[in-house]
């Protein structure tokens, strides 16, 4: 069959990829919490304090939730779990709307409360035409 | 020892490739454009921005695929030493970087009108980067060591390397929280994404990928001659 060169290659790539797959598993592991880009208002509830660095909450905008004032803007976001609310004044992306993904980037004021500084819109994996949409909603 | 492998023989196919498959390319990018950018409805939400979605999402495809495609020839080429499988390789790196960083480009394009931003640090975009980067090194060891034994070597590392990421890259979106949404398309349980897009982005998959082909033959048929004007027959 083959030389024992091929299969000393064969075994040395092995153990290369097989090193490799498991030290990169152990670290991005280790590393979970600064791997994600949000945290869930659950998440948030679970924390035993409040952190005072920037972090970044993500959820649903709760249905009826969002209340405009003159530059103020307060919604809710849930994870259908727990909810927690928020108070930010700026602009906010033309898909922020209520019952879509968002991303609020921010400081914590209590487990409730999340004063944001930056408003993202998350968009779902869902494409479909307008009309297939309405087609839908109908049912 | 590298088992010998006949240029002669492959150039007469290869240097008469090109001409039909641009011929292809040309018909079904037309195709495809023209169902993306005029055939294809909007999107209910994102409105006309989904049309990026069909060079963003064939150009991601594309790029791993051939990066995938690379560590699978070059990891063959080093355990039975088949120096052919390496030529075929450099060859397809330059497309694979190109649909890279147009996946990034159009992403970042898209994701101004619609998350808000126009980068964020988040798991699927971060590990797109650094495929970038993998590619970049592979690359550039081709330019260092010219055609030898050592840039056989050192790619193949390069490419153990950076397979690693390419299933990072596709699992993102699933492991972590990321901005990124997650895939739309799903062999196993259904797509997410309505027959009327699927088409065009599929035609545009078709398109960059017979645009790859394209590229790598041009650059294919350049190894091959730099081997005949050595005046070498066999190698």
């Amino acid at each position: 069959m083959y030389g024992r060169k091929v299969k000393l290659r064969f075994f040395f790539v092995l153990l290369v990829l097989l090193t490799l797959v498991l030290s990169v598993f152990v670290i991005l592991k280790s590393l979970e919490e600064n791997v994600v880009y949000f945290q869930s208002p659950t998440e948030i509830k679970a924390l035993s304090e409040i952190e005072k660095k920037k972090i970044r909450i993500g959820g649903m905008v709760k249905i009826k939730s969002i209340s405009m004032k003159t530059k103020e803007i307060k919604f809710i976001i849930t994870d259908f779990e727990n909810e927690i609310n928020v108070i930010y004044s700026g602009v906010v992306p033309n898909l922020f709307t209520e019952g879509k993904g968002v991303v609020a980037e921010g400081y914590l004021k209590d487990k409730n409360f999340f004063l944001a500084t930056k408003i993202l819109a998350k968009h779902d994996e869902n494409y479909m035409p307008p009309e297939v949409k309405a087609a839908l909603e109908e049912k | 020892m590298f088992k010998y492998f006949e240029p002669n023989k492959i150039f007469s196919i290869t240097s008469r490739a090109p001409k039909y498959v641009l011929l292809l390319f040309v018909i079904i990018l037309s195709i495809g454009l023209t169902e993306a950018l005029i055939f294809s409805p909007e999107d209910y939400k994102q409105g006309h921005s989904v049309r990026i979605m069909y060079v963003h999402v064939p150009a991601a495809w594309t790029s791993l695929g051939i990066f995938s495609a690379i560590t699978f020839l070059s990891i063959i080429g080093y355990i039975f030493k088949i120096r052919n499988l390496f030529l075929i390789s450099k060859s397809l790196a330059p497309s694979g970087l190109v649909f890279n960083i147009i996946a990034l480009v159009t992403g970042s394009i898209w994701g101004k009108p619609t998350w808000g931003t126009w980068w964020a640090w988040d798991a699927r975009i971060t590990s797109m980067l650094i495929l970038v980067l993998f590619y970049i090194m592979y690359l550039v060891a081709w330019r260092i060591y010219e055609n030898n034994e050592k840039a056989f070597k050192i790619t193949t590392i390069i490419t153990i390397l950076g397979i690693i990421n390419v299933p990072i890259i596709k699992y993102s979106v699933d492991w972590w929280n990321t901005l990124h949404q997650p895939s739309s398309i799903n062999i196993l349980s259904g797509s997410s994404i309505h027959v009327s897009m699927l088409f065009p982005l599929l035609t545009m998959t078709a398109a960059f990928a017979l645009f790859s082909l394209l590229i790598f033959l041009m650059k294919y048929n350049t190894e091959l001659i730099k081997i005949k004007n050595k005046g070498l027959d066999r190698l």
